[in-house]
């Protein structure tokens, strides 16, 4: 039986993605144990984020700060420009840290049943981070779904004009894939971009 | 209600976590929705993409109940993604099912049509023979749900001969005789919506696109426009320059 105060938290984490009531009360149990070593230090974490929390005006990311990390990282090379869907993309690229150019985030992608046209995305701050001039190659990371390949059939048609490569990731076999197990649509895009051996 | 039937997926909406919602194109069932478990995993994601055809099997304990739906891979159609023109027609195409239909309502004639068109799109080496195809699935849709247009004579001689112009405001067809004094207000019928057959050249087929589209936004799609009919002028606007 636990009061009004530690339900409202456990209800609160349960609404967070990957958790359901049960492991929500184990995380507060958990916190409620290990106080010192755990729940204070989270508890300054989130006030810390909460406090600082921006978007990035220059990409869309969400950081502590404007502008954000990447796009203030003088390592990066400014002249490759990423472009992707969401946050979390962004992320799961730059985890890997195999780009090392910077990113661009539109903030979805072109839907006709979800209601979500051009304007409604971060393609304007796009085409004048490009037409600034400083990009040479913008790297379309669109997921390969309907919406993600009409949304990134669209960038291409509006950066056409600008002197600028556009090129897209590789779709097909993925790493560790068995042909045998795959879909046929899936083999297609592999066949399709398949290149000569060396 | 048990259904198991070959489907046309039109329309996905992530559901939770794991699951979807997917909207299936049935030949007897029309439109049908479904929770598919695990509907995001990677297994099911490349069967779950619009303009595939299916295997569906719909399980559910009521009639009123959203079914419980599991998917197997006839063919897949997501190899003509990467083709501009190709995708934006299964896009449209398929939202346009989604968005205007009804569910649970057979629509028999629409089915066959929507496969034609994306079997069309599949087969076809230029976008003229699948984009006429498109407008008269656009067309039928029309007739399907009630706003379809009198096509067949003159609505002011009643003619059946020459047949050129529509009025924008009866859907009725207008010969070119009757309707010279007011061409400018009247939309140009093309001939292959009359005869049948193939459109002649590109006019043809964006006189149909403008015919169906002034249609589409008054009577189907009036409060949601702007949002669904983005997707038909960029389809438009590519097969423009692609003419």
């Amino acid at each position: 039986m636990a009061s009004v105060e530690i339900d409202q938290l456990t209800n609160a984490l349960a609404r967070l993605p990957g958790l359901g009531p049960r492991s929500a009360r184990r995380a507060v149990l958990h916190l409620l144990k290990k106080r010192e070593g755990t729940l204070v230090p989270l508890l300054r974490a989130l006030e810390t984020v909460d406090a600082k929390l921006a978007t990035c005006s220059i990409c869309g990311n969400v950081d502590t700060s404007d502008p954000c990390g990447v796009c203030t990282d003088v390592k990066r090379d400014a002249r490759s420009l990423c472009v992707v869907e969401e946050v979390s993309d962004l992320w799961a690229l730059d985890r890997s840290r195999l780009f090392p150019g910077r990113f661009h985030v539109l903030g979805g992608r072109l839907s006709a049943l979800d209601g979500v046209r051009p304007e409604d995305l971060g393609i304007d701050t796009l085409i004048g981070r490009v037409a600034g001039g400083e990009v040479d190659e913008v790297v379309l990371a669109m997921n390969a779904t309907l919406e993600g390949q009409t949304t990134a059939h669209y960038l291409s048609e509006r950066l056409e004009s600008f002197p600028v490569r556009i090129t897209q990731l590789a779709h097909g076999l993925p790493v560790g894939g068995e042909l045998d197990y795959l879909d046929e649509g899936t083999l297609a895009q592999a066949l399709r971009a398949r290149r000569p051996v060396a | 209600m048990q259904l198991r039937t070959r489907a046309l997926v039109c329309a996905i909406r992530p559901h939770g976590e794991h699951g979807a919602i997917a909207r299936l194109m049935t030949p007897e069932n029309g439109l049908v929705a479904g929770y598919v478990l695990g509907g995001r995993s990677r297994r099911i994601r490349p069967v779950l993409l619009a303009g595939n055809i299916v295997e569906a099997e719909f399980r559910a304990r009521t009639e009123e109940q959203l079914a419980g739906l599991t998917v197997e891979l006839v063919t897949s159609r997501s190899g003509l993604y990467a083709e501009p023109l190709a995708a934006s027609a299964i896009e449209w195409s398929c939202a346009l099912t989604a968005a205007v239909l009804p569910e649970s309502h057979s629509y028999p004639q629409l089915y066959a049509a929507l496969d034609g068109v994306l079997a069309a799109i599949e087969a076809a080496p230029s976008a003229r023979r699948w984009a006429s195809a498109l407008v008269r699935y656009e067309l039928l849709l029309l007739t399907e749900l009630g706003f379809g247009l009198d096509l067949t004579q003159c609505a002011v001689t009643g003619s059946e001969a020459d047949l050129q112009w529509v009025s924008p405001k009866s859907g009725a067809a207008v010969s070119a005789s009757a309707g010279e004094e007011y061409r400018d207000r009247l939309l140009a019928l093309p001939a292959f919506l009359v005869g049948g057959g193939e459109a002649e050249d590109w006019d043809d087929i964006f006189d149909g696109f403008r015919l169906t589209g002034h249609f589409l936004a008054r009577n189907l799609l009036d409060e949601r426009r702007n949002d669904v009919m983005a997707a038909r002028e960029r389809l438009v606007e590519r097969l423009g320059r692609a003419a």
